[in-house]
């Protein structure tokens, strides 16, 4: 019986570019910047590091297939390194292959690093791409807000919502991403918008609209892991580890098969559960203090609600509009700006995410801190509603 | 008794206002405000000759229920393959199987009234159906008269031997290389001569040789002809042809000029169409064919054809409308603009030709499967069993869905994908007795798409491959009411 994850690997230090219109960086550029701060505050040299991963999600327009772009990049000294990718779970799925290293036994200290460099493609949003041979015979050349935009009208037909509320609730939970970005010296947008802003924008896919929509960046972020035994030999005190790492991904049943209702995701609310499980987490709502969910659009944000059980079936519209992940609500979301304000350079995401986690474990997080976190969510997701991969980071203090 | 035993129309929904056509054109040419009352028919950016060609196609089996198709033909100057039967591809579309005679005719704008007598004069020996599709998507020069004039569309005619609704009395053919207009292998764009000498010495000689040959023939007086069908582009002409050779005025069909434009090869049939559904049991028709030379077919109708209506059928198309005066839009659609299309759009469209062809069922024919354990309807059709409950290997047996009914589950109005016509509509549609997709929607009108609303299936254009100068095809949604 396998026994999880949890408290068997901790992380020993982390790094995280400024996210943003990054004209004068190459992907390089990028992955030193967080290379740098994280080797800094784990505190060891470069040849310390025995295996690492890397996630990139978008080849072509970006740094190239195989784990060379990051070894020539950092000089690694011919170690083991990985290239992986999940789409929007990559980020997640470079620090799951550095944290199962180092839990197997194969490795004392690994680094998982994700970069993405968006900006280079030469318009906004994500670069149109083939979607491989067979796909590209017969689906849509959906983009991924009409791909999650779609999420708004199975929501709305479920629970009999009207059209004003959800785009008021979609409004808040962009409003209130900008005010926590605002406090983020790292985040690619840090003003904050209005309601009345949000609700007016022009459509970018209905009922999407500009302010619904995360940012176009660069940038990169990565974590150096090992057991709890080294870093404490390593003289860290204060340690935060892993509880929880979930991957669960479609296998084509809510595009095929009459089920799904297009209101949630499935994959999500899989990979929640076994989450919970590996953490050891009963009650979601009562142990959760913070969540950093993939806020692609501010629709993707309010469903996740309900399948994170953070919400209940139909209420997150309601708990959105009430607070309850607000800065200063039961639950904060996306304290640090999210998706939303730092965009979403595919690759780095999931660990940008984890960063900030680790920022507030630590009391690091300025302006934004919260009051003495424990642990925390973490939530990626690639491709469609309809056809998907979903990653759950759960971390936490290492107690 | 061999004879046409179904029918079927189709003209794309879009009707071009000529005024607007006008409006844009009138500062060069002052004549064309002239020919400016009423509206043409005008392809979406997804439709051609194929595409509409199966969508007649479509309506003619409405009628002519499970009866076998021997043989297709596609008749049109205006195939989007010139290597490539494309009657082949409507046959596919149709799942009409893979054992009958298929046959693309063009060059000539008798293309279709030549293929019909073919058909007429082989249908007393064949059994089953054969099936005509006559369809045109023709380019004209901007601020031309021909742009004014034209329209796009298609019709199908169905020949047999039972259950004839028309029968067929004979037909004569009149061949002369009169050359009124001409398209040279290099050009998509035909070079015509002067009207009044293509009405005089074309439409008024020939039309009358082919035509006295045939009544003589049959033993028929002009007069006693009911439905005279004359495609033309001149408004004046079929009227005089028919008055010069005895033929009664209120015989002459109204080649709707002002409603649809003219549809090429397409429009004797389409017009044939027109006269079918109103045609009382022993009525004459009289259907000619022009373009270097005159094709001449009479017809007698039976007392089955009241009871052998299409689905949509000429009047049902002619009525399914969208007014539109976007000048810019038709130009666009018709590739006569050097039209930006912003980076998205630059992506290239390889054409996997293998990987096509393996999945031809699907794209072509919108086959789906069916699984043999559990009954669970899937498409696409793959080697494992969608239902979670059951997973069956290999278990599926094809199941057509082109004719499902779908409902639309999630939809969106996306505005930053490329998309020929933007926003891009698409969602996923859940089919009646099972299976879902998500898939384009096309012919959307503003306001007409929601969770809920009933589509119908159409096989449109997908995709360009201008590098390699492809075009490929798949089945899209539209709403059933609006």
């Amino acid at each position: 019986m396998a026994s999880g994850i949890k408290d068997k690997v901790v992380i020993l230090g982390m790094g995280c570019s400024k996210f943003g219109e990054r004209w004068d960086m190459s992907p390089a550029d990028l992955m030193s910047e967080a290379f740098e701060e994280g080797l800094a505050d784990a505190g060891i040299e470069k040849g310390q590091i025995q295996m690492a991963w890397f996630g990139a999600g978008i080849d072509a327009s970006n740094v190239g297939s195989s784990a060379m772009p990051l070894s020539i990049a950092l000089r690694l000294p011919n170690i083991p390194v990985t290239k992986v990718e999940n789409m929007c779970a990559t980020g997640t799925e470079a620090f799951r292959g550095a944290v199962y290293a180092v839990a197997s036994g194969a490795c004392d200290i690994a680094l998982a690093l994700g970069v993405e460099k968006l900006k280079d493609v030469g318009y906004g949003g994500l670069p149109q791409r083939t979607r491989g041979v067979e796909n590209d015979m017969y689906w849509p050349n959906l983009s991924a807000p009409g791909a999650f935009a779609q999420l708004a009208s199975g929501y709305r037909a479920k629970y009999g919502i009207e059209k004003a509320d959800l785009k008021r609730a979609m409004a808040h939970i962009s409003v209130k991403s900008h005010a926590n970005g605002a406090k983020n010296p790292k985040a690619h947008l840090q003003r904050e918008i209005t309601e009345e802003q949000a609700i007016n924008a022009p459509y970018i896919a209905e009922p999407i609209g500009l302010y619904d929509c995360c940012g176009v960046s660069d940038g990169a972020a990565c974590a150096i892991v090992c057991t709890p035994e080294i870093a404490r030999a390593l003289g860290k005190a204060d340690l935060v580890s892993v509880k929880a790492l979930q991957l669960a991904a479609s296998n084509g049943e809510e595009a095929g098969f009459s089920k799904w209702d297009g209101s949630y995701l499935q994959t999500t609310r899989v990979a929640a559960q076994n989450a919970y499980n590996e953490a050891g987490i009963s009650k979601p709502r009562e142990e959760i203090d913070m969540t950093e969910v993939h806020d692609c659009f501010s629709i993707t944000e309010l469903v996740t609600m309900e399948d994170l059980q953070l919400s209940d079936d139909g209420q997150a519209v309601w708990d959105v509009l009430n607070g309850d992940f607000d800065a200063d609500g039961r639950i904060p979301c996306q304290i640090d700006g999210g998706l939303k304000c730092f965009g979403h350079p595919i690759g780095a995401s999931g660990m940008r995410m984890i960063y900030e986690n680790y920022l507030q474990f630590h009391g690091r997080a300025g302006e934004r801190q919260l009051k003495n976190p424990r642990l925390a969510l973490n939530h990626n997701l690639g491709g469609f509603p309809h056809q998907n991969i979903c990653s759950i980071s759960i971390i936490g203090r290492y107690e | 008794m061999s004879g046409i035993t179904a029918y079927g129309a189709y003209i794309p929904r879009t009707r071009l206002l000529k005024s607007a056509i006008a409006d844009a054109n009138d500062w060069f040419d002052a004549s064309l405000r002239g020919l400016a009352k009423g509206e043409r028919s005008v392809c979406n950016w997804d439709e051609d000759t194929i595409t509409m060609a199966v969508e007649a196609g479509q309506d003619c089996l409405s009628a002519l229920g499970t009866a076998d198709v021997n043989s297709l033909y596609l008749a049109s100057t205006t195939l989007p393959f010139l290597d490539r039967q494309n009657s082949v591809v409507a046959s596919q579309a149709l799942n009409l199987g893979s054992s009958l005679r298929t046959m693309d005719v063009a060059a000539s704008q008798r293309a279709a009234t030549s293929a019909l007598i073919s058909m007429l004069e082989a249908g007393a020996s064949a059994r089953g159906n054969a099936l005509l599709l006559a369809s045109e998507h023709r380019r004209s020069k901007c601020g031309s008269r021909a742009e004014m004039l034209w329209g796009d569309g298609a019709a199908a005619i169905a020949v047999g031997n039972e259950d004839v609704i028309a029968e067929y009395l004979g037909s004569e053919t009149y061949v002369t290389d009169f050359v009124d207009h001409y398209r040279g292998e290099d050009s998509t764009i035909d070079y015509e001569w002067e009207e009044r000498w293509i009405r005089d010495e074309g439409y008024m000689k020939s039309v009358p040789l082919a035509v006295s040959r045939l009544l003589e023939k049959t033993g028929v007086k002009a007069s006693e002809i009911a439905h005279f069908v004359l495609a033309s582009d001149q408004a004046r002409t079929p009227a005089a042809v028919a008055k010069a050779i005895g033929i009664a005025a209120d015989a002459v069909a109204d080649n709707h000029i002002g409603g649809i434009g003219v549809t090429g090869v397409a429009h004797p049939v389409l017009l044939l169409t027109s006269v079918l559904e109103k045609a009382k049991a022993g009525d004459l028709i009289l259907l000619t064919g022009f373009g270097q030379g005159t094709d001449a077919v009479l017809l007698r109708a039976t007392d089955a054809i009241a009871g052998k209506r299409p689905k949509t059928g000429f009047g049902g198309a002619l009525a399914r409308r969208r007014e539109d005066t976007n000048y810019n839009k038709f130009l666009s659609f018709n590739n006569l603009v050097d039209r930006e299309v912003g980076k998205r759009g630059e992506l290239d469209k390889q054409s996997y030709l293998a990987a096509m062809y393996r999945r031809k069922d699907l794209l072509t024919g919108f086959i789906g499967g069916k699984c043999r354990s559990c009954g669970t309807v899937q498409i696409p059709k793959e080697k494992y069993c969608v239902n979670p409950e059951c997973g069956a290997l290999d278990s599926q047996d094809d199941h057509p869905m082109a004719k499902a009914k779908g409902r639309v589950m999630t939809w969106t109005a996306d505005r930053l994908t490329f998309d020929w016509n933007p926003p891009a509509y698409f969602g996923l549609v859940e089919f009646e007795g099972g299976g879902r997709l998500m898939m384009d929607f096309t012919e959307v009108e503003p306001g007409g798409m929601d969770t809920g609303v009933e589509v119908s299936l159409h096989f449109r254009i997908r995709q360009f491959d201008n590098q390699r100068g492809f075009r490929k095809y798949f089945w899209k949604a539209t709403p059933v009411q609006q």
